[in-house]
């Protein structure tokens, strides 16, 4: 069963690197100095937590988190497009 | 907190390495996201993660959901599918935003444009 532990272990080591990855994003995100910026942060974190999602989903074999990571995917691409248009004209729905 | 699904061997590798490259991968786009010095420099980083590190770590997880259950699961292509189309509209879109908002403010950061300055010949 060693493989099945060097399988645990590198599974822990990427979630703990998308993790990181999710504090850069999150950093952008509160910090950026102007408003694309703190967009363009909060576009690569939902990518980054569908990411973790995704691994956790191998780690328990479970399905449930293949949909969440789905429902993440679909609605983090309309938050941000809406957002850009929102940058771009000053209001969402014209 | 360490735990894994019971898999064989070469799969259980062979997950770990996509795993990891994928992770590793996503980490290097979000440090170049939170280290580049420009908004337009910034744009190109994340889509590493995007693009490499979703299809890694979506390969990872079809192999392992195939090889526990023993049939084909491929359903997870669908997310890479997705993310992959999205990723270029969205920046795109973002990008454009980011242009008309820093010649509405006149910042001196913009990046030029190559084909006013040396025209086509």
């Amino acid at each position: 069963m060693t493989t099945n532990l060097i399988l645990a272990w590198a599974l822990t080591a990427a979630q703990i690197m998308l993790g990181l990855a999710m504090g850069c994003a999150a950093w952008r995100m509160f910090f950026g100095p102007r408003a694309q910026d703190r967009i363009l942060g909060l576009d690569t974190f939902y990518v980054n937590a569908m990411l973790l999602l995704l691994l956790f989903g191998i780690q328990t074999g479970r399905i449930v988190y293949f949909e969440t990571a789905l429902i993440i995917a679909l609605l983090g691409f309309v938050g941000t497009v809406a957002l850009a248009k929102f940058l771009m004209r000053g209001e969402v729905i014209e | 907190m360490t735990q894994a699904p019971d898999l064989p061997g070469w799969a259980a590798i062979f997950v770990a390495i996509l795993v990891l490259a994928g992770a590793g991968i996503t980490l290097i786009g979000s440090l170049g996201l939170l280290r580049l010095k420009d908004f337009y420099e910034r744009v190109h980083a994340p889509t590493l993660g995007t693009t490499l590190g979703v299809l890694l770590i979506v390969l990872g997880s079809m192999t392992c959901f195939s090889v526990l259950e023993s049939r084909l699961l491929i359903h997870e292509i669908l997310i890479a599918l997705f993310v992959t189309l999205t990723t270029p509209v969205t920046l795109m879109l973002l990008g454009r935003a980011a242009l008309y908002r820093d010649r509405a403010a006149g910042m001196a950061t913009i990046p030029s444009d190559d084909s006013e300055r040396r025209p086509l010949e």
